[in-house]
């Protein structure tokens, strides 16, 4: 229960340092969307005009700080997180959000349980079969394909795959020629264009999986109760997965809900290259153009979406490991 | 010294200590690898010529010499690689060493602060600071560093509480020393292996995040480094209008280097703990001769083997 309770409060915590940080970078940084939104209209909107305009859609310029500060914390956990006042002015940034929302969850999501999965089945036989073909040849491979920036992968995949053969899209979610609906036809073209940046990310993260499992594995090994195991005269299947995978597992569970949290912000800058119009893409388009409320309401989305997974993962290695009960 | 050997010993670290020497040089003498000591200015030769004798790696979109691009961005990337993670370590061992040694209410903030910069979404946030805080290095690094510590400290305050009640800091302690003498001369040498692969961590993370920002436009416009090239290359569409290699060979000068720092500190993953090391036919017959010579009972053959 204290556990819990701990855990909780940290939560909190966390939630409402995000938050303040949030609130305060902005209005110490120079420049503001007014200045933003006049250089923008370049003249042809007179400052006084502009002002007046985002008023309208909340912003006060001169109010105190304060009494903007609890307004600030009052409307962030409500979910009444305003207008959009620089990249599409007026529009409500709830639904500017749910509607990039998907995109992000279906790539980046699907990519990092893809990359979790196939590289702890591989981490798996590469600790079981030590020295063998798998076991000499993958980490130094994997060691360097973790160290590649993703962005830079999809670089060189958009050059292999639709510049220099036209195989695969290289931007935006689906053919805008395509009518959306449950059809072959715009599903397939999701897929098509969502293939590229997944390949990316996938190969910049699996590596990653499988070093941590092939080493997890191999400390598993050398335990007694493998021996013992052995002894008793089980079979080699049974070992493996019903002994040291299972327990060989236990700690990257943690480190995959942490990256399921990390699905909304850890991969801003693929969806950057391929014109993903996710909610990474959003916010670089809204720090591009000084754009607060969505700045705000993006960060707070990433940040609750970690806090959740680390909340779960928490929960769930209560219930799957019995030492954590016990400490708790 | 006996580290340093097995440092040599170990495949990965020489391949990765090698890489590290060729871009050092290349960022100190760049002078050795190519002859245009102004690789900046535009319109120096025909943009998007293809590779050649006198074009390494043929021009750039702006009419530029990639491959003297190249060499004169080493320097600015492999900078703030090494100056953050230096940074971005030293915060872990004050953050980490303080909490674990002194435990009590100040572990419970520092361990509340660690975890909180821990979880916060890194990039989104290095973004918005890079954008508001102005494009030179000096931010860049500042901003690195404030996000890049947390990671570390977390390890390095489990080992530390691991060694607080060892004797030999305990020894230290009954002989009278003071807490700053015990801290820097006694634990902190104990900890030496974890604190380089924590550097190592960090310059990576760094390597990757800088040059995330740069390709984002908001690094230092004012001196070539990998990521400025690939916003440029970006910027100009490079993959599209035919000049490829603009956008491709600092992406991979990025992922190299990068790759120089996991090799070797995953080496001293292997260093630390045997068990990881890669299993070579050599080491497996060496192995079948000890069993063998031990089973003749003799003695010096072990200390040799060992």
């Amino acid at each position: 229960m204290r556990f819990i309770l701990r855990r909780v409060g940290m939560f909190v915590f966390t939630l409402w340092a995000a938050l303040t940080l949030n609130f305060f970078i902005p209005r110490f940084m120079p420049g503001n969307p007014l200045q933003d939104l006049v250089a923008r209209g370049r003249g042809k909107i007179s400052a006084q005009a502009m002002a007046d305009m985002l008023a309208s859609f909340g912003y006060k310029q001169n109010e105190n700080g304060f009494q903007q500060y609890f307004a600030y914390l009052g409307n962030m956990v409500t979910g009444n997180w305003g207008v959009s006042l620089t990249v599409a002015p007026g529009a409500p940034i709830r639904d500017m959000v749910l509607s990039a929302l998907p995109w992000t969850l279906g790539l980046i999501g699907v990519t990092t349980i893809l990359a979790f999965l196939a590289g702890t089945g591989i981490g798996i036989a590469a600790g079981w079969r030590r020295g063998g073909l798998v076991d000499s040849v993958l980490p130094t491979t994997f060691v360097i394909t973790t160290a590649l920036p993703y962005f830079v992968v999809g670089m060189l995949l958009i050059e292999v795959f639709s510049v220099t053969n036209h195989w695969l899209p290289n931007d935006y979610t689906y053919d805008y020629t395509i009518v959306p609906g449950f059809s072959p036809g715009f599903i397939g073209s999701i897929l098509q264009h969502a293939l590229l940046p997944a390949a990316a990310l996938m190969i910049t993260s699996v590596g990653g999986w499988i070093l941590t499992m092939r080493n997890n594995m191999i400390t598993t090994l050398a335990e007694d109760y493998i021996r013992m195991g052995r002894a008793k005269g089980l079979s080699n299947r049974k070992i493996m997965y019903g002994y040291a995978a299972r327990n060989a597992l236990l700690p990257n569970l943690s480190g995959f809900a942490m990256s399921l949290g990390f699905v909304l912000s850890g991969a801003v800058l693929v969806e950057w290259v391929f014109n993903y119009q996710g909610v990474g893409y959003l916010l670089l388009d809204a720090v591009d153009s000084a754009d607060y409320p969505l700045m705000q309401a993006l960060f707070l989305l990433y940040t609750v979406a970690v806090l959740v997974a680390i909340l779960a993962s928490d929960f769930l290695m209560l219930r799957l490991d019995p030492r954590a009960r016990a400490k708790g | 010294m006996k580290f340093l050997r097995s440092l040599l010993h170990n495949r990965k670290a020489v391949a990765g200590l090698l890489i590290l020497l060729l871009i050092v040089l290349m960022s100190y003498v760049p002078g050795l690898f190519t002859s245009n000591s102004n690789p900046d200015t535009l319109g120096q030769y025909d943009p998007q010529l293809p590779i050649s004798t006198a074009h390494l790696l043929g021009t750039t979109g702006l009419g530029q010499d990639t491959y003297s691009l190249l060499v004169y961005g080493a320097r600015q990337s492999l900078q703030i690689a090494v100056i953050a993670g230096f940074f971005a370590t030293v915060l872990s061992v004050l953050v980490g060493v303080t909490a674990a040694y002194l435990g009590g209410v100040v572990d419970d903030l520092l361990s509340m602060l660690t975890n909180v910069v821990l979880i916060i979404p890194t990039f989104p946030l290095i973004v918005i600071l890079a954008k508001y805080a102005g494009q030179s290095n000096t931010v860049m690094i500042a901003v690195l560093v404030a996000t890049g510590w947390s990671y570390g400290a977390n390890q390095l305050r489990a080992q530390a509480l691991s060694l607080r009640n060892r004797e030999f800091l305990e020894s230290a302690r009954v002989r009278g020393e003071r807490r700053s003498y015990i801290i820097c001369f006694e634990m902190l040498p104990t900890m030496s292996s974890l604190i380089v692969a924590n550097f190592l961590g960090a310059a990576l993370y760094s390597v990757g995040a800088a040059a995330g920002l740069q390709f984002l436009g908001l690094g230092d416009q004012s001196h070539d480094s990998w990521g400025q090239m690939l916003y440029w290359a970006q910027n100009r569409e490079a993959l599209e209008a035919g000049s490829p290699l603009w956008a491709i060979a600092p992406g991979v000068a990025i992922a190299v280097l990068g790759a120089s720092f996991a090799l070797i500190n995953y080496a001293f993953d292997e260093i630390g703990n045997p068990a990881l090391r890669p299993v070579r036919r050599k080491d497996l017959r060496a192995a079948a001769k000890a069993e063998k010579l031990r089973k003749e009972g003799t003695d010096h053959a072990l200390v040799d083997a060992a």
